[in-house]
């Protein structure tokens, strides 16, 4: 199964590693045309921002938003920001491809990032396998607000960390940095039923 | 040591920078032009390497109102200079929030024994090397990313290209190296010999290598990433070009498509002059700036 992970910049090869543990076969993608060969895409952490500038100026944009709305995607930190609907702190644009409005960089600064042990949702377990989870969090956005769709799986402090709703997945957090495959698993049991 | 959260947080960040540009800029106009152009991050600092280097004088940490402004004025993570061993600068800069330490010798040295114990912030830091020996004591002091030195404010990759190849192959060489063989190399380098253990076998280096130090054209860019670095600081070579914006761009694009010829050629047409160059040969040993720290 060919999973493309965006690597215009950011962390991808982290997340390259962790499909390929999952035998999965991971793409590094930097063209468009690549976006065909794909059954399911995942946005890196980065800076969101130099990636949007990056996806318009190499002619990625509009092809983007015609893979979201027919296959999946799993944004992770700085690609959730991308996924969602609306950005702050400071506002751009996005995909549009979830109902949810995320800050940026809402923690704080570098020194204000952390690791913390969550307690998943009844259905993160059900659908993976029991036990808490390790979220690294680095100058991380949060999830203001999600719109009726969208479904929360993790959430750390009430706020939600990790949100689903239709072919879509969005983490605030990094689980490429860790050992606990959960979430690239979850992401390749949507991709399978899709 | 790598497995500490603190030193994972810190080497998390320069994880997201990989494949990505930062760019040196002195003053909020500047940052927002390289934010703008695709920088990954900005290193706030007084003078560029190449005025540094033309005006003499100590360099020091930057101005506190003039990294504020640029810390105000951008959304990528900002990063800033303490001179080597001037750990009342560090502890400035963590106070201050910047997102990454510079241990600089691009600034004068403050200490020519020491450098600083960066265990001890919470900041993470990076730290310059021309070697493998040189990379592993900074990574045992607690630097969360290296990047090779080259030679700063010169715009000649010369240097930037020595570094990267003798780090590469100095672990290509500990990959094949006997046990037996390993306390003799890891004296050789002058290096803790748990971090020689761990090079030898994951063939790697424990924090993300980034290159730097006379990195001035597009192509240069490209050069170092396809020679193994994992992205690119540039320093004085986007605002002492004729087009900052144009080349600031380019040098992004260069770095992303490093291996792709065509990419190459876009990223290089309609630049306008490049810096003035310096051959690095011709300078004294006194002017050179990858000599300060050990």
């Amino acid at each position: 199964m060919k999973i493309g992970v965006l690597a215009l910049q950011g962390d991808f090869e982290a997340h390259s590693q962790r499909l390929a543990e999952l035998g999965a076969e991971p793409v590094e993608m930097r063209y468009a045309s690549q976006l065909r060969e794909v059954q399911g895409l995942i946005l890196p952490g980065g800076e969101s921002s130099t990636n949007i500038i990056l996806l318009e100026r190499e002619g990625l944009w509009d092809e983007l938003l015609e893979f979201a709305r027919e296959k999946p995607i799993l944004g992770t930190c700085a690609g959730a920001i991308l996924l969602a609907s609306q950005v702050s702190n400071p506002p751009q644009r996005s995909l549009a491809a979830m109902d949810m409005s995320v800050e940026r960089n809402a923690y704080g600064r570098q020194v204000d990032s952390s690791i913390r042990t969550v307690e998943p949702e009844p259905e993160f377990t059900e659908r993976t396998a029991s036990g808490s989870l390790e979220a690294v969090f680095i100058r991380a956005p949060i999830i203001r607000s999600i719109g009726p769709q969208a479904k929360p799986l993790l959430r750390d402090g009430g706020e939600p960390i990790l949100v689903e709703q239709g072919l879509h997945l969005a983490a605030t957090f990094h689980p490429e940095l860790t050992a606990d495959t959960r979430l690239h698993k979850l992401f390749l049991d949507k991709v399978r039923s899709t | 040591m790598f497995l500490t959260d603190e030193f994972r947080l810190k080497v998390g960040l320069a994880e997201q920078l990989k494949g990505g540009v930062i760019m040196d800029v002195t003053d909020a106009s500047q940052a927002r032009i390289a934010q703008e152009a695709g920088a990954v991050a900005v290193m706030a600092l007084e003078r560029v390497p190449a005025d540094i280097r033309k005006e003499g004088g100590v360099a020091r940490m930057a101005n506190i109102e003039k990294m504020r402004e640029i810390m105000e004025a951008v959304s990528i993570p900002v990063m800033a200079k303490a001179r080597i061993g001037h750990f009342a600068e560090a502890m400035v800069l963590q106070a201050l929030k910047v997102d990454y330490i510079d241990e600089s010798e691009v600034l004068t040295p403050a200490d020519e024994e020491h450098h600083i114990d960066k265990h001890g912030f919470t900041a993470p830091f990076v730290c310059g090397a021309r070697n493998l020996g040189e990379a592993l004591r900074r990574i045992a002091e607690g630097a969360a990313m290296i990047r090779t030195k080259g030679e700063a404010g010169s715009g000649n990759v010369v240097e930037a290209v020595r570094h990267m190849r003798a780090i590469r192959q100095q672990i290509k060489h500990l990959t094949v190296t006997g046990r037996d063989e390993l306390p003799r190399t890891a004296k050789d380098l002058q290096a803790p010999m748990e971090l020689v253990e761990w090079v030898a076998r994951e063939g790697r280096l424990p924090v993300p290598n980034f290159s730097a130090g006379g990195i001035a054209t597009p192509a240069d860019a490209a050069l170092v990433m396809n020679l193994g670095a994992e992205a690119v600081f540039v320093g004085s070579g986007v605002f002492k070009s004729q087009d900052p914006e144009r080349r600031a761009a380019s040098i992004v694009k260069a770095t992303t498509f490093f291996s792709d010829p065509e990419k190459l050629l876009e990223s290089c047409a309609d630049l306008g002059e490049p810096m003035p160059g310096l051959d690095v040969a011709s300078l004294d040993e006194g002017e050179l700036l990858q000599t300060r720290g050990w």
